[in-house]
């Protein structure tokens, strides 16, 4: 029961993060590998915070600003349009740096805790859209096995850039809550109800925001159909961001999350983000139901090897991967198909 | 030339030397081996793994626990290495190979971390400590443990890989293999297996993973599971795709560059601070990125634009390959019966009728949207029809696989002409004679199948030259004019000894001239007896041209004709130009 | 009268292959125009490239303004909007959010988007009628009339319609071209290219006759109406 418990909301855990993957990947084709490592940047951040350090994700980011300045401005002249300088500063410099000077300001101060869960959302926001920026976006059109070697050298370009921002030292920042109560004989912790309802509640916030809002429907446009968002005038570039952005929030959700119950690393999250592939891809990488619902079983199946042989969790997780494709191949049966002409 | 003088410094460089020169270029040959099936994988095949570092340690460790646990010859560590790193492939392969673009590499990473955590977990392995102590190959006496042999060997094997997967490229395998990439529909259309070719390589990657696993076990003698990691594996990707992905060398020269500027990097890169000891990781990341962003061939295109251009003969005339009966001019060649196929609520074809006489032109045209594509796909075995029937000579064809119905003779070409362009005019034409040879891989790698090549090669340059495109058979298909390369489609069609040619509206986008000189071509072939199914909608190319005329609207068979019939018929003109409003 | 849309020397290619070669051509504000021609003549092209969807070289001014350098999303913000033959609908979503997702353009205003759904239903009862189905179940007069209607929701200046009859039953092809009749009286301006020249022709006010990437013949449309030249580029009649 303890087992299943701890599964579940890992798992959980696992499916907010999927849901990032699945909503990035529908709206950019970009299969966002660097995903899982946005969960260990928030948690190392707030960890960070609490004890009085600089987050060194403030220079990450930072850094990220800069190239992705760059890379919007040398687009703009190469185009010709000078003019929309002022705007790339606003948006690529600015912007990003407002929760970096917070985050800078408040790190010696004694703050609300609140106030540092705050601004460690805030400072990994920036870090996906950013990315996406500086290279996804210069070849939106590439085919999708391009961008999936890009997403992957970014992480690995990501995980130097992250030993030398972090360190080589895990953190664990506090829980959130230490409540804990007992429901008859099952004893659960707060933190394990706090992960199991911010994922529910996330899954909630984002299909309401996908039915409801203008925004969420013309990302789903663009998801379903590129040329037709773009002939309505919806821009697949700012969809793309928009995207990347919701993605981050939910990644930076996960670490703070996750981040009290297991010690992370500068290097932790990739793995992280590749149990709730497995997931996503269980549930068809289209599917935002069938993703979170890969994702619990991969905390469950993790859980469960855990308990037995701990050593071979990680190895029965990720050969798991091999039957379930193996039935997705053979559902799919003999596909011909007029691949694009590749790299 | 360039060959040999690659394989003259090979042998000059340990003279010239220093130990520690040696130690690198001993890297960058285990590099070279993994990255030359990458290479075939990824620039040649279209596929791509992250997971070939995952082989790497199979081969290693299965040698290590043979030799170390078990005491066996290295020898016989070889042949487990292989075997295990080769199954293992085979295994995964045709587990993920027939999935769609980003799964099969998005599962190479999973199973790569599945190994990766498995080498790394057993204690027969050494855990994550590894294992030691392995003892060094020995040949006719002599212990190969100095860093010399360790080059030698090393640098032999890469040099010998080179050589047979340069023989495979350059076969009738090899040819389907180049021919990968860009889509399966073509291929399968000329009755290649596209699935197999794809294991193949698949397999013969994972072996070259595994031969530089067990050189790396036997030369270094101690292996680790951090170098069979993911992240390794990306760096061989890195390797191939730097060096030139498209280009056997190019694995080499990768391998070479990266290896080098690893070690470099390393020592500057320490002096910055207590944690950078992944920076180097963060530069070839953003060199990589930037290759992918702005030159996808990677250097050796560079590199070839500035070495003369080969000059090669012709090939030379070499007995002709059998033929198959060809029926009676006049014969019911192509029977379509009652064919239907419904999408969902829609029935893009309703019980469509007609026949094909041997020696004839039949056009089958209908404006746009009308059902041409889908009776196209129904025919040529693309898609299912939900009822009626398709013969080709009374034998009944419904639903039978692409490659069945290209190898009972029904020869196609393509709306969007589907040409690799980066092969040249005589192995495109080549391709579609694939069906009428037989040797394989094996006898590809060891040149045992030269007397057949020679005939595929010499059966290519006759249809070249009939269609009148033999004045450069060794140029690119891609440099051709849009008009001369649907007439190479027509040659490689007719390469395959067809039944039946169909050609999928071959007037598209043509200039006048063009299709005028299409149009004689096709009334020759008549005139040679060859049987012509042509799907267009350009009126004057078919109405010139045909013998009958079919014309399709709305799913269902409107007319049936001579050219002057169809062209007087009130239903066709009101289909064409459209009813007044 | 000035034009509201100028093309000039416009080529396209398809990497090797030059689909549209120095088209030339002008609409006047308030006018039908139609390109016509037999299939595989660059029509779809040469709309493609005007909308930005394509790459082109040669001029193309709108509305006086040069459109070097715009993209299809700078277009349509400036009421420059394509129906492309492809459609293009959002296929998993209903017809409601399609409509409302063609109001993009005036999204900042929630008037327009009200008035842009009240004349869209009014024109389209069918559509009312189905506003919660999914556009991938509309059948393919009802999808011509989404595409329509979407298009519409944007408030365009210019509407450019690529081939509205394509694959439609007779009946619905002469609703389709009533509409079209009917926008012009609001002052919307149409180019249409068609391969069913015949009710093309009978709406426009001029028209062009698109062949092999060139336009090989133009003038008024009940001039080009009774022209035997353009029957035979349709059946190649011509020697």
């Amino acid at each position: 029961m303890l087992l299943a418990q701890d599964g579940i909301a890992t798992g959980a855990i696992y499916a907010l993060v999927a849901l990032g993957i699945v909503l990035v990947f529908l709206v950019t084709r970009v299969i966002f590998v660097p995903f899982g490592d946005l969960v260990a940047y928030a948690s190392l951040s707030l960890a960070a915070l609490e004890e009085n350090r600089r987050p060194g994700l403030i220079w990450l980011v930072l850094l990220l600003a800069g190239l992705a300045f760059l890379t919007e401005a040398l687009t703009l002249l190469r185009a010709g349009h000078a003019r929309l300088l002022p705007r790339a500063v606003l948006l690529y410099l600015l912007l990003p740096a407002l929760p970096c000077a917070v985050a800078y300001v408040i790190t010696p101060m004694d703050v609300p805790d609140l106030l540092r869960i705050v601004v460690t959302l805030a400072l990994v926001l920036p870090t996906a859209p950013l990315l996406y920026r500086i290279a996804f976006r210069p070849i939106a059109d590439a085919p999708v096995l391009v961008l999936l070697i890009v997403a992957v050298v970014v992480h690995f370009a990501m995980t130097g850039i992250a030993l030398l921002c972090f360190g080589p030292e895990g953190a664990r920042p506090r829980p959130l809550t230490g409540a804990i109560f007992e429901i008859g004989d099952i004893i659960v912790s707060g933190q394990t109800l706090l992960m199991l309802g911010a994922a529910v509640a996330a899954s909630i916030g984002l299909l309401v925001f996908f039915a409801r809002t203008l925004t969420g429907r013309a990302l789903r446009a663009t998801a379903i159909n590129r040329v037709g968002a773009r002939i309505v005038g919806i821009r697949p570039g700012e969809a793309g961001t928009t995207a990347f952005l919701l993605a981050a929030l939910l990644a930076g959700l996960s670490g703070l999350l996750i981040g009290p119950v297991t010690t992370l690393v500068y290097d932790s999250g990739f793995v992280i983000g590749l149990k709730s592939f497995v997931g996503a891809i269980i549930g068809g990488l289209v599917s935002y139901p069938g993703a979170a619902l890969g994702a619990v079983a991969i905390g469950l199946l993790e859980s469960f090897t855990a308990f037995y042989d701990s050593a071979f969790k990680e190895v029965v997780v990720f050969a798991g991967l091999v039957p379930v494709l193996i039935i997705r191949s053979l559902l799919q049966g003999q596909a011909v198909e007029d691949a694009e002409e590749e790299l | 030339m360039i060959r040999l003088l690659g394989f003259a410094a090979i042998a000059v460089f340990p003279l010239l030397a220093s130990p520690y020169a040696l130690t690198l270029a001993n890297y960058s040959g285990l590099a070279a081996l993994v990255a030359l099936g990458l290479v075939l994988l990824t620039g040649v095949g279209g596929l791509t793994s992250f997971g070939q570092a995952a082989f790497v340690g199979v081969g290693a460790y299965a040698t290590a626990w043979l030799t170390t646990a078990q005491g066996a010859s290295p020898w016989l560590g070889l042949a487990l290495a292989l075997a295990l790193s080769g199954g293992i492939a085979g295994l995964l392969g045709a587990a993920t190979l027939r999935l769609s673009g980003h799964l099969l590499p998005l599962s190479t990473i999973a199973w790569g971390l599945a190994l990766f955590f498995l080498f790394g977990n057993l204690d027969a392995l050494g855990r994550h400590t590894g294992m030691s102590d392995i003892p060094p190959a020995s040949l006719f006496g002599h212990t190969l443990n100095s860093s010399l042999a360790g080059y030698t060997m090393i640098w032999l094997a890469v040099a010998v890989a080179f050589w047979l997967c340069g023989n495979l490229l350059d076969s009738r395998a090899g040819r389907a293999i180049r021919a990968l990439r860009g889509g399966t529909a073509m291929v399968e259309s000329l009755g290649i297996d596209s699935f197999a070719m794809r294991l193949a390589i698949f397999v013969i990657a994972g072996m070259l993973a595994g031969l530089s696993g067990w050189l790396l076990a036997h030369v270094q003698r101690f292996i680790s599971p951090t170098a069979f990691d993911v992240g390794p594996g990306m760096e061989y990707l890195f390797m191939a795709i730097l060096g030139g992905a498209g280009h056997l060398a190019g694995a080499i020269l990768g391998a070479a560059i990266v290896t080098v500027a690893r070690d470099r990097l390393q020592d500057v890169l320490a002096h910055i601070g207590p944690n950078s000891g992944q920076l180097e990781v963060v530069v070839f990341g953003a060199l990589f990125v930037l290759i992918l962003h702005r030159a996808r061939g990677g250097l050796i295109p560079a590199v070839l634009k500035l070495l003369p251009a080969r000059t090669r003969a012709n090939p030379p005339d070499a007995a002709p390959l059998s033929r198959r009966a060809l029926p009676e001019a006049g014969t019911v060649l192509l029977e379509v019966d009652q064919l239907t196929k419904r999408f969902g609520g829609l029935v893009a074809v309703n019980q469509v009728s007609f026949t094909l006489r041997a020696g004839e032109i039949l056009g089958l045209i209908g404006p746009n949207g009308a059902g041409k594509s889908t009776l196209f796909n129904l025919v040529t075995g693309l898609l299912r029809p939900n009822a009626g029937q398709v013969r080709l000579l009374g034998r009944d064809i419904t639903g039978a696989s692409i490659r069945r119905i290209a190898r009972l003779g029904l020869a196609r070409t393509f709306q969007h002409v589907k040409l690799r362009p980066s092969m040249s005019l005589l192995e495109n034409v080549m391709l579609g004679a694939h069906p009428r040879g037989r040797a394989g891989l094996l006898a590809a790698t060891f040149r045992l199948d030269r007397a057949e090549e020679a005939r595929l090669a010499a059966e290519a340059m006759r249809q070249l030259r009939r269609v009148g495109l033999d004045a450069a058979p060794h140029g690119l298909a891609g440099n051709l004019a849009l008009g001369q390369q649907r007439v190479l489609e027509v040659a490689r069609a007719l390469a395959a000894d067809p039944l039946l040619v169909i050609l999928d509206e071959p007037a598209a986008g043509l200039r006048k001239p063009e299709k005028a000189a299409l149009a004689d071509l096709l009334r020759q072939l008549r005139a040679e007896g060859v049987t012509i199914l042509l799907v267009e909608h350009d009126m004057e190319f078919v109405m010139s041209l045909v013998n009958r005329i079919v014309v399709m609207e709305f799913g269902t068979r409107l007319a049936e004709g001579l050219p002057a019939e169809i062209r007087a018929n009130k239903a066709v003109q009101e289909a064409y130009l459209g009813g007044v409003a | 009268m000035s034009a509201l849309l100028e093309a000039r020397d416009v080529h396209v290619a398809y990497g090797r292959v030059e689909a549209v070669r120095g088209v030339s051509l002008s609409l006047p504000a308030g006018q039908i125009v139609t390109v016509i021609g037999p299939n595989g003549a660059g029509k779809t092209t040469l709309l493609a490239a005007l909308a930005g969807l394509l790459p082109s070289r040669g001029q193309v001014i709108y509305d006086g303004r040069d459109l070097a350098g715009t993209d299809v999303e700078d277009r349509v913000e400036a009421g420059l909007c394509l129906v492309p033959e492809s459609r293009e609908l959002f296929a998993d979503m209903s017809v409601e959010d399609n409509l409302l997702l063609g109001g993009w353009r005036m999204r900042r205003d929630k008037a327009a988007i009200a008035s842009g759904f009240a004349e869209v239903y009014e024109r389209f009862p069918r559509l009312a009628e189905r506003r919660r189905q999914l556009a991938g179940t509309l059948s393919g007069g009802e999808r011509q009339m989404l595409a329509l209607g979407r298009a519409l929701m944007g408030k365009p200046r210019l509407l450019m319609l690529d081939e509205p009859s394509l694959g439609l039953a007779p009946l619905i092809v002469r609703e389709i071209f009533h509409t079209i009749a009917d926008l012009r009286g609001t002052g919307v301006s149409i180019l249409l290219v068609e391969q069913n020249a015949r009710a093309a022709l009978e709406s426009a006010d001029y028209g062009y006759v698109l062949e092999t990437g060139e336009i090989t013949l133009s003038g008024p449309a009940d001039e080009l109406l009774h022209d035997p030249r353009v029957a035979a580029t349709y059946l190649g009649g011509h020697t």
